[in-house]
């Protein structure tokens, strides 16, 4: 971890009242964004987000300047911004942080999208669980309309800036953009057939720009320090740029969020920032890099690219957890850096058990749209289930592969994929034990949910 | 027996709607107000939505049916969420959720019999660095042991009904 590093999204965070205008405004929020509107044009600021390479921070690691390049407005129509705070994928638990401890980090973000965009209402979906989240924006939000900065002139321009908080109701796949979209609607949380795009029709039939809480909450600092000299903060700049939340679950001492330079490795997320493996005598089997949708990592595998044009040859031969976290980096390995939280697993930890638990997640949030996922999805824990209780033979670890593999692709959003690439990830990486449950079950005292009750009795837990 | 808002509640539909283009895109936080009236969305919950929105009762309930937090059926004075998802999972939410099993005297997925307090087994609340933890009603506990749980339901249980 090095001592020079500034923090900039969670410059805040720690601060006493730091939720709060006053405290937000003494500590820099909203000069950016009096700046921006009151000097700059949309196109200049459009430009800096470009030369940020600044990655989605959702999971799919889109370039948000790109993805704003693609609105073109048509006579008459109106641009809507909706910020995804739906933040459901497991293992992720970073966007909390910025509504609950600086929400007027993000609604300066939203300030100079809007503008950026020609956007005059933005909406933030937040799920209904983290209902203090709504507040605390929804507070904040009350402070910003007072102050001036949201309304009809911001910071004295005459371009008109509303902003609201929208609840949602308990759903995974309104994180989804046009689940979330539907859901925004007073619809079931389905996704839309694409196209069209939300940057072509979206809200309300509008042209319409869904970035990640994590995503805009950056805006402000890469108009500050420019987007060149925010992007090469990164590891991996120019491609990957600036800096971004970490998260960290499981089996380590310190979970948390951390805050790094794109391109850390996850041997550093876990060991620096993470503080090590739980328990000494337990070493690490598995991490899950970014939510429950990537594709298991193991640190005894190692990278396999031999030939010089392999995007990862510098890394050939180390292991996984060597390589430097980004979303070009992690999907020229086999997985993705997805919502960049990593949940790690000791080995306590049967993997045919995992996957189960995260299948019954997926069985449950599927929409049900699409008969790939519905089914499929449900077939995966069926047969995870026999697995483990003893009922399975070996063959049906192939029948899970085979179920997998007629899910990808065939279903309207990414959710089939984002069922079946973390089950294939597990049968992988993991194909021994697979078979080894499939020929004996897995007894329960075995199970890691029992060896982790000391956990909770003993008061381990800090 | 037919079912109205407060007027204080009223007003706050009338703000909601004035955050939409249209009636319809405020049917879920109009939903969300009603059952903190309510404590449920019952079927005269869904007709006077229905009615208010200007929208059918079978697309109002469409909605009310595909959402996890939304009750279409009576719970207990406070609901209690465990997370079970894996970083949970991996920090002993199972214990969790058999402990209070044990002290409620009821099965996930059901109502103490004092009506005091549903169970509820949750998916993934993002709270994955301080597992394990439950959501009752609107609130977080994270980090939990046994001890600390048994600390937070006697609270409950003492608070005045």
């Amino acid at each position: 971890m090095s001592d020079e590093f500034q923090p900039l999204l969670t410059s805040r965070y720690g601060i006493e009242g730091s939720h709060t205008l006053a405290v937000a405004e003494k500590h820099g929020a909203y000069r950016t964004a009096r700046r921006a509107l009151t000097m700059m044009s949309p196109e200049q600021i459009k430009e800096e987000v470009k030369k940020a390479s600044l990655r989605g921070r959702g999971g799919a690691g889109f370039p948000a300047g790109v993805k704003w390049g693609f609105l073109n407005p048509k006579e008459g129509e109106e641009v809507y911004l909706v910020v995804n705070g739906d933040e459901s994928e497991p293992g992720t638990f970073k966007d909390r942080t910025i509504m609950n401890q600086d929400p007027h980090r993000l609604i300066e973000g939203i300030l100079i999208t809007c503008w950026a965009i020609g956007a005059h209402t933005a909406y933030i979906y937040v799920r209904g669980e983290l209902k203090h989240s709504i507040d605390s924006l929804d507070a904040a939000l009350a402070e910003a309309r007072t102050k001036g900065y949201v309304g009809d002139r911001p910071f004295g321009k005459p371009h008109p800036i509303h902003i609201w908080t929208h609840s949602g109701a308990g759903a995974y796949i309104c994180g989804e953009e046009t689940a979330l979209l539907n859901s925004l609607e007073g619809r079931r949380g389905e996704p839309r057939l694409k196209p069209p795009f939300p940057a072509v029709k979206g809200a309300f039939g509008m042209p319409t720009i869904v970035n990640n809480v994590e995503t805009i909450s950056a805006v402000p600092d890469i108009v500050e320090l420019g987007g060149e000299r925010w992007c090469s903060l990164s590891r991996l700049a120019p491609t990957d740029g600036g800096v971004r939340l970490y998260g960290i679950s499981g089996h380590v001492k310190k979970p948390g969020i951390y805050e790094a330079p794109v391109g850390i490795t996850m041997r550093e997320l876990i060991y620096d920032y993470g503080g090590g493996m739980l328990h000494d005598d337990h070493p690490l089997k598995a991490v899950i890099p970014g939510g429950s949708s990537t594709p298991v990592l193991r640190p005894d595998w190692t990278v396999d690219a031999p030939n010089e044009d392999h995007p990862l040859h510098a890394w050939h031969g180390k292991s996984e957890l060597d390589v430097p976290m980004g979303v070009d980096t992690y999907r020229a390995l086999g997985t993705m850096l997805g919502t960049c939280c990593a949940t790690v697993m000791d080995d306590t930890v049967n993997m045919v058990e995992a996957c189960r638990n995260l299948m019954r997640f997926y069985r449950h949030e599927s929409c049900g749209q699409c008969t790939p996922c519905r089914e499929g999805g449900a077939w995966l824990v069926d047969v995870l289930d026999g697995l483990l209780s003893g009922r399975g033979k070996v063959d049906d670890v192939n029948m899970l592969v085979d179920i997998a593999n007629n899910m990808m692709g065939n279903t309207i959003c990414a959710f089939g994929e984002g069922t079946a690439m973390p089950l294939l990830g597990f049968v992988q990486r993991f194909a021994d034990e697979f078979v080894e449950v499939a020929k004996r079950g897995l007894p329960l005292d075995v199970r890691h949910d029992e060896s982790t009750r000391a956990l909770v009795k003993g008061g381990v837990a800090a | 027996m037919a079912f109205a808002l407060t007027p204080e509640r009223e007003r706050e539909v009338e703000e909601l709607l004035s955050h939409y283009p249209n009636r319809r895109a405020a049917l879920i936080p109009v939903l969300w107000v009603c059952q903190r009236q309510h404590g449920w969305i019952s079927p005269e919950v869904i007709d006077w939505v229905a009615r208010r929105l200007e929208l059918s009762t079978a697309v109002v309930k469409g909605v009310v049916t595909f959402y996890t937090m939304f009750f279409e059926e009576p719970v207990g004075e406070h609901v209690i969420w465990v997370c079970r998802t894996l970083s949970c999972d991996l920090r002993g939410a199972k214990a969790i959720q058999e402990h209070l099993e044990e002290k409620l005297g009821c099965k996930a997925g059901h109502t103490s019999k004092d009506g005091k307090f549903t169970l509820l087994k949750a998916e993934c609340l993002a709270a994955c660095g301080q597992a394990p933890m439950v959501q009752i009603d609107d609130d977080y506990f994270e980090n939990l042991t046994l001890a600390k749980l048994d600390g937070i339901i006697e609270r409950f249980r003492g608070e005045a009904s």
